[in-house]
């Protein structure tokens, strides 16, 4: 079974101008250590996705439909208590700003204790002295001293992989990576990105990694969700899906990657047209207007997420997929 | 950080010097003559000019000014143009009435306008926080004295549940001790006289307060709308911490950080206001003090008193960039560090 | 958060001569905020009443200065509706005059102090120096001292009278704007469009008419409508104290002072001169914020 089950999310945000669905009938799951990578471009629902699973939405933000199950709970049945008790706890999360997310007045190791000290009934020395160890596991030289450093005395990488330490403290069996290393130096990236597959392989957790860079996706994941418009297009293994996308968005996305073997006299590939407004998505596939390929019945009907004919462990949302024989 | 302090308090005694000489300046080259106001129309010329001896007024206006730094360098503020007392004697003889008195307001305004202030951040849209707006908007609006007065016709002229002029009954007040009577009855154990010197405090207090209370009510609101919107609270909430104690822990202990500045600031300007609700009240501290002196152009004392005010408010500034530096690791006055 | 962040860097440092495009800009956040647009109605209907008792006191069911030690406190009345002072005058009628006073001393408060301190924020921003350091050090020090004990400190000196009043507030008012005239010349000095203005030949005191003012306009606005409410706060404390107007003028502080005497027995006498000074003030900060708002989307609580 899954370790984590997602099916069918929606997500709605009621503004003034309307309803907003950030996200719109998302499904996927996540096995037990394993790395899932969450694919999109920005506005794509991905974020709000991991915060929903998180229960950490912004209010007026709530999830209006579908199910979440973690290690056989249904997350948005729990109660506030029940949820903190997961979160950090059986779930951490890291965040895409290492700058931000931590709180600029406590050292970062009262901040590693206060999240041990959350979910472990023991005494604040020995979690200080978890804390330390917990430091000294994700790459922090010297952690005795470095934990009574204040963020702002750390470079982000360092903020990062603090952020790392806390969200792994507690142990817990699926870590939640949201754009970990998009605000981070290119050399940085591999780091932390390296970081997180090993501890991946150390402590048999599983990792949802959201991330609008292919890059990314292609250096650690094992399977990868390509999300447009709040909702699953593509569901597939990461190195089938770029050998072989199904999906025109997903082949889109491939091609906007730049190569270092490329020209660097020829263009940029870039889509075409840009997302829609979420207030203004009609019926049909919301990739439709920007689609080369795209049908009538493209515009008129939403397609279902659904087993790619002779590759039943891949899916797509699609009519008319290419390279399918 | 010693040494920020030091170079602080450097730069203070130089703005205190300005302080001194901008007063003096107002109340020795913008004034008329004092002379005919204090002796009366029917003084004769030399009668007047014996009077401005006595007083060194007869002398040079620079040279007045260098033998009222030379006095204040000893403490001394002058005397009285009326009874000839020393300026110095009256302000400290009047001084823990005030302080007492604007203590007890910022107490009044800190705990009410930062509590009113989160209750409307956390619940947005909610009666805190209409209440919240009205307090801050009507506070800010309403003249000191005015609320005083409501304040005295209610609980003093309808209800005659509280005393509307003085700080104590005079059958009970202290003999000696702090001159603050909240302390000194407390102290002495005389728990009747400790209440009634209470009940003389809370519309005073509350009328000094209100002012400050509506300003860091409406700061900590606002600032404490921007730290529960900081990606690190959400941090804290994904670790599994509490809400509540992410509200508190976090988002507040953040949100303090402006508001220090402005309880500061506010404790600095409640003692220019203290002058407005200690003359409603009758409440015998220096801002009354300063008001009959003015009526009676005894400048020596509006001067000393303007002056005592001005050092308060100026050393509150040093005190609240210190406080702050202490709450905010992020900011380091010595190159040591960071 | 980032975009209104964007778009309230973009108001502030605006290109020179827009200031219609500013009152826009205004207008459009006064549209859709009602408590704004009701502290604006008041101000014009207060503007009215100012206006109509001086050209026309005939209006008045009674002349506001006459005493009638007959009448001397009447409870309020259908004949007097916030009823009589101690001298028998009608309160309501003393109100409505007192709008002049107010709305008069605020207007030369805010135009000499805003004169004076852009003046001096001006030359100090731009001369930079010795010029700066004495200007803006004195303006410390004023800053030093709480404003009203400052002016009462003035009035003190000066002695008692409107006009004395007016002058002890104005000068009170100068450090604040002389502070954010400065700030903004400073930034704004540096700007390109500055150093081309200089280049081709403008004085100082063309660049800080063309290009510097219309810059710190915002921030001016902004100050100089919060600056009516402190204004009418001061002059209504100063009269309470007995510092300000000199009998028979009727200004709202001044009817509270001379009125403290009978808190217990005329309580009416005090609410409704108080009300009128509340409520006037209030009306003036609702539209002060609102126009913060519309210049300064970052400040907007949402």
């Amino acid at each position: 079974m899954a370790l984590l089950e997602v099916q069918d999310l929606v997500t709605e945000f009621p503004t003034r101008a309307g309803v907003v669905r950030a996200v719109n009938g998302v499904t996927f799951s996540v096995d037990e250590g394993e790395i899932l990578a969450v694919v999109g471009e920005s506005g794509s629902g991905k974020s709000v996705t991991a915060l929903s699973i998180m229960g950490l939405l912004q209010d007026p933000g709530h999830i209006a439909h579908g199910s979440i199950t973690f290690d056989g709970r249904e997350l948005s049945a729990l109660s506030d208590r029940e949820m903190e008790e997961v979160r950090g706890n059986q779930i951490g999360m890291i965040f895409q700003e290492p700058m931000t997310s931590l709180n600029p007045v406590y050292r970062v190791g009262d901040q590693i204790v206060e999240a041990i000290l959350t979910h472990e009934k023991i005494g604040k020395k020995e979690a200080w002295e978890r804390a330390v160890e917990m430091l000294r596991v994700v790459g922090i030289p010297s952690p005795e001293e470095r934990a009574h450093d204040f963020p702002h005395q750390m470079s982000g990488g360092m903020r990062q992989r603090v952020m790392i330490a806390m969200a792994l403290v507690c142990r817990p069996k699926l870590l939640i990576a949201d754009e970990p290393t998009t605000a981070l130096d290119v050399t940085i990236q591999a780091q932390i990105l390296d970081l997180i597959y090993r501890l991946r392989d150390a402590y048999h957790m599983a990792v949802l990694l959201i991330t609008h860079d292919l890059g990314v996706v292609s250096e650690v994941a094992d399977r990868a969700v390509v999300m447009y418009c709040g909702r699953t297009v593509e569901e597939a293994p990461v190195a089938e899906l770029f050998m072989h996308p199904h999906h025109p968005y997903t082949t889109g996305l491939l091609q906007s990657i730049p190569r270092l073997e490329d020209d660097s006299s020829e263009r940029l590939y870039a889509i075409e047209g840009t997302v829609p407004d979420p207030l203004e998505v009609g019926e049909g596939c919301p990739f439709a207007n920007r689609c080369a390929y795209a049908a009538d019945r493209c515009r008129s009907e939403l397609p279902a997420l659904s087993p790619v004919p002779g590759e039943g462990h891949r899916s797509i949302r699609c009519f008319y997929p290419l390279e399918v024989h | 950080m010693a040494k920020y302090v030091l170079k602080r308090l450097m730069m203070a005694v130089l703005v205190l010097f300005g302080v001194v000489t901008i007063v003096f300046i107002i109340m020795r080259a913008f004034s008329s003559d004092p002379a005919a106001s204090v002796l009366g129309q029917h003084a004769t010329a030399e009668s007047m000019a014996a009077w401005r001896a006595s007083y060194g007024l007869d002398k040079p206006l620079w040279e007045q000014y260098v033998s009222y730094l030379a006095g204040l360098l000893h403490g001394d503020l002058g005397y009285s143009y009326y009874d000839h007392t020393s300026v110095a004697g009256q302000i400290m003889g009047r001084f823990p009435a005030t302080i007492e008195l604007a203590v007890c307001a910022i107490l009044i305004a800190g705990v009410f306008g930062i509590a009113l202030g989160v209750a409307a951040a956390v619940h947005k849209r909610s009666f805190w926080d209409y209440f919240s707006t009205v307090v801050s908007l009507v506070g800010v609006s309403m003249p000191v004295f005015w609320l005083g007065i409501l304040l005295i016709i209610l609980f003093a002229g309808s209800l005659h549940v509280l005393p509307s002029t003085g700080r104590i009954d005079p059958m009970l007040q202290p003999v000696g001790g702090t001159g603050f009577y909240l302390l000194d009855t407390l102290l002495s154990g005389d728990f009747e006289a400790f209440g009634n010197a209470l009940a003389h405090m809370i519309l005073p207090s509350v009328t000094l307060a209100m002012y400050s209370l509506a300003i860091i009510c409406r700061m900590t609101r606002s600032s404490m709308l921007d730290t529960l919107d900081e990606d690190y609270v959400r941090t804290a909430r994904a670790k599994g911490v509490r809400r509540r104690r992410v509200q508190t822990h976090h988002a507040l202990r953040n949100a303090m950080l402006p508001v220090t500045t402005v309880i500061g600031l506010e404790l600095g300007s409640l003692l220019g206001g203290a002058m407005l609700t200690e003359t409603i009240f009758a409440w015998p501290g220096i801002g009354k003090l300063a008001v009959d002196a003015i009526q009676q152009s005894d400048y020596p004392v509006v001067q000393g008193v303007v002056l005592l005010i001005g050092v308060i408010y100026v050393l509150m500034n040093i005190v609240v960039d210190v406080v702050y530096a202490y709450l905010d690791p992020r900011i380091t006055y010595t190159k040591e560090e960071g | 958060m980032v975009m209104a962040q964007a778009l309230g860097i973009g108001a502030r440092h605006r290109a020179p001569g827009r200031l219609g495009m500013m009152g826009r800009q205004i207008w459009d956040a006064l549209r859709d905020d009602k408590p704004a647009l009701v502290g604006l109605a008041f101000i014009i209907l207060l503007v009215a009443i100012a206006v109509v008792t001086a050209i026309w006191p005939g209006v008045l069911p009674y002349d506001p200065y006459e005493q009638d030690l007959a009448q001397s406190f009447q409870p309020p009345s259908p004949a007097h509706w916030f009823g009589t002072d101690q001298q028998g005058r009608d309160i309501l009628c003393r109100i409505l005059v007192g709008t002049q006073i107010s709305l008069s001393v605020a207007a030369v408060v805010v135009v000499v102090s805003l004169a004076a301190g852009v003046l001096l924020g001006a030359i100090a921003g731009f001369k930079g120096g010795a010029v700066d350091t004495v200007i803006m050090r004195v303006m410390d020090m004023m800053l030093a001292i709480p404003s009203m004990l400052l002016a009462i400190a003035l009035m003190a000196a000066l002695g008692t009278g409107i006009d004395k009043a007016v002058i002890a507030i104005s000068i009170v008012a100068i450090p604040q704007y002389a502070r954010i005239v400065r700030g903004q010349v400073l930034s704004v000095k540096e700007r390109e469009y500055i150093s081309a203005a200089r280049v081709a030949g403008d004085t100082d005191a063309t660049i800080i008419f063309k290009h510097v003012l219309p810059n710190v306009m915002p921030s001016i606005i902004v100050r100089a409508t919060l600056g009516v409410s402190s204004a009418i706060l001061d002059t209504a404390s100063l009269g309470f104290l007995g510092l300000g107007v000199q009998p028979p003028a009727a200004e709202w502080g001044d009817m509270l002072g001379s009125g403290r005497n009978f808190i217990f027995t005329a309580p009416y006498s005090l609410v409704f001169p108080g009300l009128a000074i509340t409520v006037t003030v209030l009306a003036f900060n609702l539209l002060g914020d609102a126009i913060r708002d519309a210049f300064d989307p970052k400040s907007r609580k949402r």
